[in-house]
């Protein structure tokens, strides 16, 4: 079984995240790292490859970004994953999720030029631009069912079942691989990673590949033909410091309650 | 003036609030057309209650043939109604389901897509807030039809009745549309509580309960509130992951947000954040939560908010 897993290199969500002047995420002065909820999409794939065992399983890690988005990779090769892809292309530059899917669904299609990819695995947002949109982009691009923001996942021959906590209820969904799944952070715990598998990911396969060979077009993808634009951001106001009384005796009760009655809450 | 296509957000024909703020929003854009996908036999209740908010004409798709199908069919189901209208821009409420159609659609319309917003005025341009609340940002749509999800409490309802002329609409849906399927589905219990969404307080509480949500949820009744939590509070298995707010959680937007026994990490911040009036109630004087709120409690929630609920039961007499 052939499985991709998509991994996002996200600039650290308790670091100071920013804009760059033509208002789009500044991914190069901060710190970044493998989106914590990508982790979990790579400890599903690493679990059905372990559940099949015998069965020749090969998980790839891909990722689309600038140069330090090879460490996404890098991470999921130490946890476990057998190879990796490196998208990279300055035109790819302040792409929207459309034109990410893009390039993501060629570089899918290409990395199953040879054995077809038979499950793409993704997280369920990335922790940045938190869309949530781009596994049912992929999808769409690839033609392919989508099973998604799954919390439970069984796999058994080329079926796939996921349980999720949908918008109004709680649903079995199922389909026939292949397919798209996206996991959710209630899917367990993701490994962290071995100093064997640190020394390990050393020698994996790891590809990196550009625009031209995926055969995109430069004018694609990018900021300049992104399909929405942002024309403005703004730092929120820092809050106004609020009142903090300390309990003593009850007073703290009585307190909360003036409050809550002078804002007219009661 | 042009349509304005508002996916209806429904179970079983009972429109959701969220589906209202739209037809509100829609207005400001041009003519509101709801599209209802559901059971035929749902679409005249359903249908009475958007024109009594303001549709000026209902497409009905009966679902009959789709409705063990996620997002795909739906999301066929507007691109042919994009293609008929040629809508000024189509309206989903922003979810799991609707982000998924929403993204699928845009893909197949080829036009720009924007999800959460919290604001749509003329243009249309749209108000998101990122970053976990830190950053607004306005956008618009520059290719295609604007497709926009919108978060619930993004708007107030209007109860000015529109034309409310229903049209049958029968799309052809594609079999590759009908691959992922929805094998069972619980519906959520009705909690008796108002939707954690949709409420205009909630109440919730993290790891500082200790596993005793009775405290927070005497505390909410006592408001009228809805119950919501930290993921640490439903990782520990004393809640149910539905309530959970935050990043990966429901985000809520509330006049009022009581967080009681939480720290206020950045991602459960992510899920608050907005809110009006946000109060604390935390032992530790140091909890990052308390650099957001407009009132604080320094104290335990197993004594404060008992306390304070049984004074507020009194004041309402
Ligand atoms: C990718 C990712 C996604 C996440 N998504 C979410 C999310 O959606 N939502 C979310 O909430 N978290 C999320 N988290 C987890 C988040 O980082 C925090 O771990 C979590 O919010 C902590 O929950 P808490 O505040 O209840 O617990 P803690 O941080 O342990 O805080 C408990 C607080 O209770 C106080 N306390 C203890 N006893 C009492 C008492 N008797 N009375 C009053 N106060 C008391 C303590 O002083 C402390 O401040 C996510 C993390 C990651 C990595
Ligand atoms: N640039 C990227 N490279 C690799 N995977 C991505 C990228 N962007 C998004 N994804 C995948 O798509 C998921 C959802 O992303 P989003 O729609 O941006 O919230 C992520 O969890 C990743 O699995």
């Amino acid at each position: 079984m052939n499985i991709v897993v998509c991994v996002k290199h996200v600039p650290d969500a308790t670091g100071d995240r920013h804009f760059e002047s033509d208002n789009t995420v500044d991914r190069v002065g901060v710190d970044g790292l493998l989106s914590e909820l990508d982790e979990y999409a790579v400890e599903q794939a690493l679990q059905i490859k372990e559940k099949a065992e015998g069965d020749d399983v090969t998980v790839t890690a891909l990722t689309v970004g600038p140069e330090k988005a090879v460490d996404a990779v890098r991470k999921a090769l130490q946890m476990g994953a057998d190879q990796g892809i490196h998208v990279i292309d300055d035109a790819i530059a302040g792409s929207d999720a459309i034109a990410t899917s893009l390039v993501l669904a060629k570089a899918i299609e290409k990395a199953g030029a040879e054995t077809p990819v038979d499950l793409v695995v993704c997280g369920m947002a990335s922790t940045d631009a938190s869309m949530s949109v781009v596994p049912a982009m992929l999808a769409e691009r690839l033609g392919l069912p989508q099973v998604t923001f799954a919390s439970v996942i069984e796999t058994q021959g080329d079926q796939v079942r996921v349980k999720r906590d949908g918008d109004s209820a709680t649903e079995v969904i199922g389909g026939t691989l292949p397919l798209v799944l996206s996991v959710t952070d209630q899917t367990g715990e993701a490994r962290y990673p071995s100093f064997k598998g640190i020394m390990a990911a050393k020698k994996k396969p790891m590809e990196t590949w550009s625009l031209g060979d995926l055969g995109v077009e430069a004018d694609q993808v990018g900021l300049s033909v992104a399909w929405s634009e942002v024309e403005d951001t703004t730092a929120r106001p820092p809050r106004t410091a609020g009142e903090i009384v300390k309990d003593e005796d009850g007073s703290g009760a009585t307190a909360l309650t003036e409050f809550l009655a002078a804002k007219k809450f009661i | 003036m042009s349509e304005v296509l508002v996916l209806v957000d429904h179970v079983d024909g009972e429109v959701k609030k969220p589906t209202l703020e739209l037809l509100a929003i829609a207005k400001r854009l041009g003519e509101p057309s709801a599209v209802f996908i559901g059971g035929a036999d749902k679409a005249a209740a359903a249908g009475e209650k958007l024109k009594a908010f303001g549709a000026e004409k209902i497409y009905v798709v009966d679902d009959a043939e789709i409705k063990g199908y996620l997002v795909a069919p739906k999301a066929e189901a507007l691109q042919q109604l994009v293609e008929k209208a040629s809508p000024a821009a189509v309206l989903i409420v922003s979810g799991f389901e609707g982000k998924e159609i929403a993204g699928r659609l845009a893909i197949k319309t080829g036009s720009g897509l924007i999800t959460d917003a919290v604001d749509v005025q003329e243009g249309p341009v749209t108000t998101q807030s990122v970053f976990a609340g830190n950053f607004t940002v306005t956008a618009k749509v520059t290719k295609g039809t604007p497709i926009i999800t919108v978060k619930p409490n993004s708007a107030t309802p209007e109860e000015t009745a529109g034309a409310g002329t229903v049209e049958e609409f029968s799309p052809t849906i594609s079999d590759g549309a009908k691959t992922a399927q929805i094998v069972a589905s619980q519906p959520r219990q009705a909690s008796g509580r108002p939707e954690l969404n949709e409420a205009a307080i909630v109440v919730s509480g993290g790891r500082g309960t200790g596993g005793n949500f009775e405290p927070i949820e005497g505390l909410a009744d006592a408001l009228g509130a809805a119950v919501g939590a930290s993921r640490a509070a439903v990782d520990s298995g004393w809640i149910p992951h539905n309530f959970q707010i935050g990043q990966t959680g429901k985000t809520v937007s509330p006049q009022l947000y009581i967080a009681n026994g939480i720290s206020g990490a950045i991602q459960h911040r992510a899920g608050m954040q907005t809110s009006k009036t946000i109060v604390a109630v935390n032992k530790d004087e140091e909890a990052p939560i308390f650099e957001l709120v407009d009132f604080g409690v320094v104290g335990d929630l197993h004594s404060v908010l008992p306390a304070a609920t049984e004074q507020i039961n009194k004041r309402k007499g």
